[in-house]
């Protein structure tokens, strides 16, 4: 698939801003959330991310001005659920930023906080299951798409809110080394699998054989092949993916030790390469019509 | 819940307007759907005969043609060298004045010195006559280089054609082959044909080298080599010799297999047939004993046994002289196996196969009809094999007689013109050898005379040679010289070499319509354009002038010092005449028309239009009346209705005479193109049911015909399987007659003017080295792409934008090259680098690429890093004009030696895998293209017909 | 309306016969041309005249080498097929049920799935969603189109009416294209797919296409029996005295 950078910067920072707006508010939940001033630059800086993600998503739309129309299908569409989660998970943050700014009674805080819980973890699980819900991608239809998700943005979002509170060094590593863990497993396992659909099933006669391809319908690469038809060298993919994973181990001893804002950088990049692989390895299964063997 | 709701009856457009497509030469009709005088819509014409409503992929995109940002504006004169595409704007008062003084000069001096060469166009019966008229013997179309051997094997054998002169009978027809075709100019026909067949269940036998297209969905798919086809249709005509499964009452009818020929080697009249005293050739009869003229219908011609003539001397049955040929082991299938590729089990198989549907599968129609003698017949008996080939065949230097070999094939299983079989379409048949002898021997050339007729017909022997007095040719491409005795087209692709080196003399006017010869359609392009551009001791181009009418800016019209800019096909009138090449079905006599269904917003006019004011200016007869005022001031239209051929028939044949009754012949209608238009563009007249087949021997349908003014003969049309003509020529080189060939044609021409067919080796192959060249090379048309037309097509070019060579699987392992990679293709003549792409379906000893498609940069609207100039690439750099030097060190056309006919696909080559590349080679500068508006960056077409929306 | 209708009262969509499909690109071209200037104008094009042309298309032919079937006559030695690929009008279309706008639907009165070009965003999901490349983004319009199945043709009144099929069907001119109710078994398109053994594109997705494929036949043999010496050749010397011998029974 092409990697978009609109939408990898999207779910890169989107993820990292509910990270923190997660970790922030189930530690308010807990009630052992940082003070008002600090609550409410974790906020901001949540929000921030959050807003830039989703405001750079919308400049992958070819109608960016009717982008208020993607609310509408949350019956069936996990876009449009992710749209609607977002916009939700708003109001209990500007519940809670409008608390700490003004010092307002606290008593809400704990709700607000654990909608807030909800709503970033509702979000991201959306976000993933944008993916993971899609058939035609070998790469992303799988159950661990959206938990990665969540568990990259715990990650990286933790790092952020190690930094305000400098505390919860361990938990946040364990989040990285999870996240890696997650993701070695996630590309030992597609490596693994050729993929369950072959260009015969493509073209519903496997009496004759496997085809290959003899005139293209264009010459020149059209929509599909541009969209769908992105390929990354192999060599070239093996080693971002093993950039990624350093980065993301580097950023969880950094983490560990108490260094997150450094931290916050690699898992940043780290996190950036994941996504960009994410796109740039899937296969898509229309590819079957343009030579592709299996996807 | 649905949807929103959609208006899904909106109305389409303002205004449907019918006329005839010209995408290519099909000539389908078309409805042009109009919105906002912009085309909305081009679609089939459900009642037109030709397409029945269905449109191709071209046909279809002519809203990008006709919007084309290549096309010319205006007329423009040369203002730098030739190639620099530096010109000025000029008038057509000025343009039209300028021609007029270069050729009105020329015809006054030496009308010879003026070449007038048209491509594509169809409108041959204007522009002939207009040569004619104009008295230059150097006039032709682009037949010579297209498929003359396929007309020329014909109209000497059977008085038809394949090309677009006959079909098989979709609707009846059980077994179907089809050699050497991709697309054709039938080009809706045949799909719509081959659609029909497979849906019957006919079987469709494909004989090719590359299995795409048609050949993909063949029943069967025949790999054959390049060039053998004479190999493997003579094999199937030895089985059906060796197993008796002939149709001698069709042959004893219909064909000259019971004429005598006469033996006796060594004197003049060798291998003539014996004739009587009347003149008519003789058989023998087997009832009354005696020798009858072949015109009695009595006769009862004996097709086995040497007789003594009257005069002592010997002769036999054509049959006889057949039968050892075919049944010679020459061609057993065995014998041809290796050469063809095939293997003899499947040819054995396929003659079975064709025995089995001509005699056992035999279909009858219960319609009574009239025999040339006027026999009644009860019903007509049909051997439902049929059979269509093109260039495929055509394209090789052995191409007439291959040609001839198919139709004897034909002939024999007995369906030609049958129910099932092969039909011509009116005005065939024609006689047989066709009565239309070719104009213009040099002593016959005076200034400002016309000539006595067409420069083009077909010589029955030495005597219609157009040779100068030392017996070398008349014409500048040496058509109807020894070089090509029956070039019936003309050879087009000998003009600019030969008038580049004034042989056999200079050319001072070059004018050219509609053909892009500065590139797809010359064979050795570096060489033509060194002939456009090639200057005397003096600094003067040896061409001195060169006129050109294009609609577009291709190749060609840098090199022209004046551009008479045409209009598109929608723009122009047209006469599509049964004078021509008319759009007539079997059973359908029918011509079309196109007319203006939108107006022309550039300075542009109808090139026949301009072509008739020129012949007015020039003062040429028959296009001025007795005061030297202009016969036809309405331009195109205004001749296409009040020119008169001969009384009564004029360029269209229906709703003649003065109410518009009379069909084929009938006075003047001045009403005739409005009632074309309301009839959609075309006229077609129905044939009776008891004409609709053996028209060559139908008593009803000859008579018809020569009441339509279509047939000039009553006699029938005997089928000539053995070919006198062709054998007067090798007389000739024998020896014999007053006509006698240069020293160094002799032995070519006995060895190739056999009367009968015959299979010799193509003549490259023979003539240079095939461990360097070892594979053939050939090319294929795209459906969806007309020659060079296509690329300034936005819809068409992003199907097609550039080519790839294709190559076998085993040739590809051979050089260690897959997919993608670049290779060296090299010939004797030179060599290309291009990208291949790896396949099956190919002959394995050949490689081969889509026509066309390579571009030069500057040319057809497209930007200089277009695909088309840097991926794209034309075999026609490794096609030499000219075949390697022989014996004598004379260099013979890469040609026919019978017709003249281009050999395009005798080419040899030799791969090597090049190693790197990103653009083809050989390198062509950019041609200047400063006269031309720069093409838009992104089309939205169609998005103004959209009510705004939201 | 991103949520699809249980059923459809009909099941509009095309059979594509590959056994005669001769790749020539005019239901290509024609698709092109209709819809251009229709329910989804325009299809734009890029870099028209230019290094990468390229545009929206809802229709595009492939062709594609198969090594072939051993068991079939004909077939045993690969084939060569042209493949016409547009959208298949789904049963269960995940494009339409990812489509956060309510752009992409399916109609309950026929099963044409549509894009809605004033409400659809461009996000492209719906193309991600398509195993099939069916959806085609245009990137001046900045919104998806695809195959509309002509629904501007096929009940539009001011079009004869022998003509209310797909731009597509009416040009192709081999007829290897048909249109029809796949809903209905005793109409002409089911039928025909009943006869020949058409078939779903990747079936194995799930998608339940309404479109149907046709294969290529088995090659037809008229007669198998290479041709026997028609006469014994001892009796009559040589082959050519036993033909003339024939040819002078049967002229007599
Ligand atoms: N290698 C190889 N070369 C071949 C062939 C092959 O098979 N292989 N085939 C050969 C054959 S058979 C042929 S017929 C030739 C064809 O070759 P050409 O006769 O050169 O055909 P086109 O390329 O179509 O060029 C025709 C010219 O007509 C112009 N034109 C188009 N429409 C109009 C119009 O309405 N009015 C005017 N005045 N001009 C117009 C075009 O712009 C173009 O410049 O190519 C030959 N060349
Ligand atoms: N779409 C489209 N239609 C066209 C044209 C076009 O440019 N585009 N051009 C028009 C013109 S001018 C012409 S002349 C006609 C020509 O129409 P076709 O006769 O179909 O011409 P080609 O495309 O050259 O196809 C020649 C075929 O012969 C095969 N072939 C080559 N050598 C041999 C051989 O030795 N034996 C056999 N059996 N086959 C062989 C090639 O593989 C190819 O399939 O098409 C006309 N129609
Ligand atoms: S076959 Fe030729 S004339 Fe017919 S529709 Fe196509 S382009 Fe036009
Ligand atoms: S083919 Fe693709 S676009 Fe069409 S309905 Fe099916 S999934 Fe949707
Ligand atoms: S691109 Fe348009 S139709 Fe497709 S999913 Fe997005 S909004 Fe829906
Ligand atoms: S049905 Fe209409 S929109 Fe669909 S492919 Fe055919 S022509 Fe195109
Ligand atoms: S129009 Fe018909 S024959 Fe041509 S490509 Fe399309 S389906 Fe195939
Ligand atoms: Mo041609």
């Amino acid at each position: 698939m092409h990697p978009a950078y609109t939408v990898i910067f999207f779910t890169t920072a989107s993820g990292a801003g509910y990270g923190l707006l997660f970790w922030l508010s189930l530690a308010h939940v807990f009630g052992a959330g940082p003070d008002r001033w600090t609550s409410l630059g974790a906020l901001i800086l949540g929000t921030v991310l959050v807003s830039a993600g989703l405001v750079s998503s919308t400049y992958h739309l070819g109608r960016p001005e009717r982008a208020w129309r993607a609310f509408s299908q949350w019956r069936s569409s996990w876009l449009s659920r992710e749209g609607v989660a977002a916009v939700a998970t708003y109001l209990p943050m500007t519940g809670l930023g409008l608390i700490w700014l003004f010092g307002l009674s606290e008593n809400l805080v704990t709700l607000l906080a654990a909608l807030t819980v909800f709503g970033t973890l509702i979000t991201v699980y959306c976000t993933g299951m944008i993916y993971g819900s899609l058939p035609t991608i070998r790469h992303w239809y799988r159950t661990d798409v959206p938990v990665i998700y969540l568990v990259l943005a715990a990650g990286t979002g933790g790092l952020l809110f190690q930094s305000f509170v400098d505390d919860y060094n361990l938990l946040v590593a364990i989040a990285l080394v999870a996240g890696l863990a997650l993701k070695m497993w996630y590309w030992m396992d597609v490596d693994r699998d050729p993929g369950k659909y072959t260009s015969e099933m493509a073209f519903g006669m496997p009496q004759l054989g496997a085809p290959t391809p003899l005139d293209p319908p264009h010459t020149q690469p059209n929509f599909i092949m541009r969209e769908m038809g992105y390929v990354v060298a192999r060599k070239h993919a093996k080693r971002l993916r093993t950039f990624a994973m350093v980065l993301l181990f580097g950023a969880s001893v950094l983490a560990l030790v108490g260094l997150p804002w450094i931290a916050v950088l690699l898992a940043g990049a780290a996190v950036w390469m994941e996504r960009w692989l994410f796109f740039a390895e899937a296969e898509h299964v229309s590819m079957l019509y343009y030579g592709a063997q299996r996807a | 819940m649905t949807g929103p709701q959609i208006d899904t009856s909106a109305p389409v457009s303002d205004e449907i307007r019918k006329t005839t497509c010209y995408m290519c030469a099909c000539r389908c009709g078309i409805d042009v759907h109009l919105k906002d005088n912009k085309v909305r819509y081009i679609e089939g014409n459900r009642d037109h005969p030709v397409n029945k409503g269905v449109i191709c992929g071209k046909g279809a995109s002519g809203i990008m043609q006709h919007y084309s940002p290549a096309r010319l504006k205006a007329p423009m004169k040369r203002v730098g060298p030739r190639g620099s595409g530096q010109f000025e704007e000029i008038s057509w008062d000025e343009a039209l004045e300028m021609a007029t003084d270069w050729m009105g000069e020329v015809r006054k001096r030496d009308p010879k010195r003026l070449a007038f060469f048209t491509g594509r166009d169809q409108s041959q019966s204007l522009t002939g006559f207009w040569a004619i008229k104009y008295g230059t013997p150097n006039f032709a179309a682009h037949g010579g280089f297209c498929s003359v051997n396929m007309a020329a094997g014909g109209l000497y054998t059977f008085g038809g054609a394949f090309w677009e002169f006959g079909d098989p009978d979709w609707d009846k027809t059980k077994y179907f082959m089809l050699f050497g075709v991709a697309e054709d100019h039938a080009s809706n026909p045949i799909k719509i044909g081959i659609g029909k067949l497979k849906k019957r269940g006919a079987k469709v036998v494909s004989v090719n080298p590359v299995r795409t297209g048609y050949n993909a969905v063949a029943d069967e798919w025949i790999g054959i080599r390049p060039g053998t086809d004479g190999l493997f249709v003579g094999a199937l005509i030895h089985e059906l010799f060796r197993t008796q499964q002939i149709d001698l009452d069709y042959l004893q009818r219909y064909t000259n297999s019971g004429w005598l020929v006469i033996d006796a080697p060594g004197t003049g009249d060798d291998g003539l047939f014996a004739r009587g005293e009347d003149g008519d050739q003789l058989v023998w009869c087997q009832s009354s004993q005696s020798f009858q003229s072949r015109k009695n219908p009595d006769a009862q011609a004996a097709f086995t046994g040497a007789r003594t003539l009257p005069d002592g001397r010997s002769a036999r049955p054509v049959f006889e002289l057949m039968a050892e040929r075919y049944m010679s082991d020459e061609y057993s299938p065995e014998t041809v196996a290796q050469e063809t590729g095939l293997s003899a089990e499947d040819m054995r198989r396929i003659a079975a196969e064709l025995a089995h549907v001509a005699f056992q599968e035999e279909i009858v129609i219960e319609q009574p009809w009239v025999d040339w003698a006027g026999r009644k017949q009860d019903k007509m008996i049909g051997r439902p094999v049929s059979m269509h080939a093109m260039r495929g065949i055509s394209a090789h230097s052995n191409g007439f007689q291959t040609c001839r070999m198919i139709h004897l094939l034909q002939i024999l299983l007995g369906s030609i013109d049958c129910p099932g079989g092969f039909r011509y379409k009116p005005p065939y048949p024609k006689q047989t050898p066709p009565n239309l002898l070719p104009h213009g021997r040099l002593a016959d050339v005076a200034p400002e005379t016309p000539l006595a007729g067409p420069q083009l017909g077909f010589p029955h022997g030495p005597e219609h040679l157009l040779l100068d007095e030392n017996g070398d040719p008349s014409r500048i491409d040496k058509g109807f010289s020894w070089d090509a005795p029956m070039s019936a087209h003309g050879m087009m692709h000998m003009v600019l070499n030969n008038a580049a080196k004034q042989d056999p003399y200079k050319i001072d006017v070059l004018f050219m319509y509609m053909a892009n010869m500065a590139w797809n359609s010359s064979m050795n392009v570096p060489g033509t354009l060194d002939a456009l551009t090639a200057k005397d001791d003096d600094g003067n181009y040896v061409i001195p002038k060169i006129i050109y009418s294009d609609a577009y800016y291709s190749e060609t019209v840098p090199f022209a010092d004046l551009i008479l800019p045409d209009t598109t096909y929608l723009e122009r009138w047209d006469c599509i005449s049964l004078l021509d090449r008319p759009i007539s079905e079997p059973e359908l006599v029918a011509d079309s028309i196109r007319h203006p269904v939108v107006e022309p917003d550039r300075d542009v006019r109808g090139f026949q239009t301009v072509l008739i004011d020129l012949g007015a200016r020039l003062g040429l007869p028959g296009f001025v009346k007795e005061d030297g005022s202009p016969a036809y001031p309405g331009g195109y239209p205004d001749y296409m209705v009040n020119h008169e051929r001969k009384p009564g028939v004029g360029p269209l044949a229906g709703w003649r005479g003065k109410d518009g009754t009379d069909s084929g012949v009938g006075a003047v209608n001045p009403a005739q193109l409005d009632r074309y238009i309301e009839n959609g563009a075309f006229f077609g007249q129905h044939l009776a049911p008891e004409h609709a087949y053996f028209k060559h021997a139908n008593r009803g349908y000859i008579d018809w015909a020569i009441s339509k003014g279509i047939r000039a003969s009553a006699e029938p049309t005997i089928f000539q399987l053995y070919c006198e003509p062709v054998q007067k020529f090798r007389l000739a080189a024998q020896g014999f007659g007053d006509i006698q060939p240069p020293d160094r044609a002799r032995d070519r021409i006995k060895r190739y003017f056999d009367p009968l067919p015959f299979w010799y080796p193509p003549f490259e192959g023979e003539m240079v080295d095939l461990e360097a060249y070892p594979l053939n090379a050939i090319t294929q048309r795209p459906m969806h792409m007309y020659h060079s037309w296509g690329s300034q097509n936005a819809w068409l070019r992003q199907i097609t934008a550039a080519n790839r060579l294709y190559v076998h699987t085993s040739v590809a392992e051979g050089i260690g090259a897959k997919d993608d990679d670049w290779v060296w293709l090299t010939s004797h003549q030179g060599r290309v680098k291009c990208q291949i792409q790896v396949m099956e379906g190919v002959n394995p000893h050949t490689v081969w690429t889509w026509n066309a498609i390579g571009k030069r940069r500057g040319a057809w609207g497209l930007s200089d890093d277009a695909p088309e100039s840097n991926k794209g690439f034309l075999l026609n750099h490794l096609i030499s004009e000219l075949l390697p030097a022989g014996g004598g060190g004379y260099r013979y056309s890469n040609s026919d030696p019978i017709t003249g006919q281009a050999a395009w696909f005798d080419l040899r080559v030799g791969i090597t895998k090049a190693a790197v590349g990103d653009t083809v080679e050989p390198f062509f500068e950019p041609l200047g293209n400063a006269s031309q508006e720069p093409s838009p960056e992104k089309l939205a077409y169609g998005a103004a017909f959209k009510e705004p929306a939201e | 309306m991103t949520t699809l209708p249980k059923t459809t009262t009909k099941k509009l969509g095309l059979v594509i016969d590959l056994d005669i499909c001769v790749g020539c690109q005019a239901c290509a071209t024609s698709c092109k041309e209709w819809n251009t200037g229709g329910y989804s104008a325009p299809l734009s094009d890029h870099d028209p005249y230019g290094a990468d042309p390229s545009g929206a298309w809802l229709n595009r032919i492939h062709s594609f080498e198969f090594p072939g079937d051993a068991a079939t006559p004909g077939l045993a030695d690969g084939k060569t097929v042209h493949f016409p690929r547009s959208c298949l009008h789904c049963e269960e279309p995940a494009c339409v049920t990812v489509c956060p706008t309510g752009a992409s639907y399916k109609r309950e009165e026929d099963g044409i799935v549509l894009v809605n070009p004033d409400t659809c965003i461009g996000c492209k999901l719906c193309s991600w969603a398509c195993p099939y490349g069916a959806r085609e983004y245009d990137y001046d319009h900045g919104v998806m189109k695809k195959c509309t199945l002509c629904v501007d043709r096929i009940y539009n009144e001011h079009i004869p009416e022998e003509d209310r099929i797909p731009a597509c069907v009416r040009a192709c001119p081999t007829g290897a294209r048909a249109f029809g109710d796949l809903g209905d078994p005793d109409s002409d398109v089911s039928r025909n797919v009943a006869e020949r053994e058409g078939f779903d594109l990747l079936a194995e997705m799930g998608y339940k296409p309404t479109n149907k494929y046709l294969p290529p036949r088995k090659r037809v043999d008229p007669t198998p029996e290479p041709l026997p010496e028609a006469v014994p050749l001892a009796k009559h010397g040589s082959r050519m005295d036993a033909l003339f011998a024939w040819v002078d029974k049967t002229l007599s």
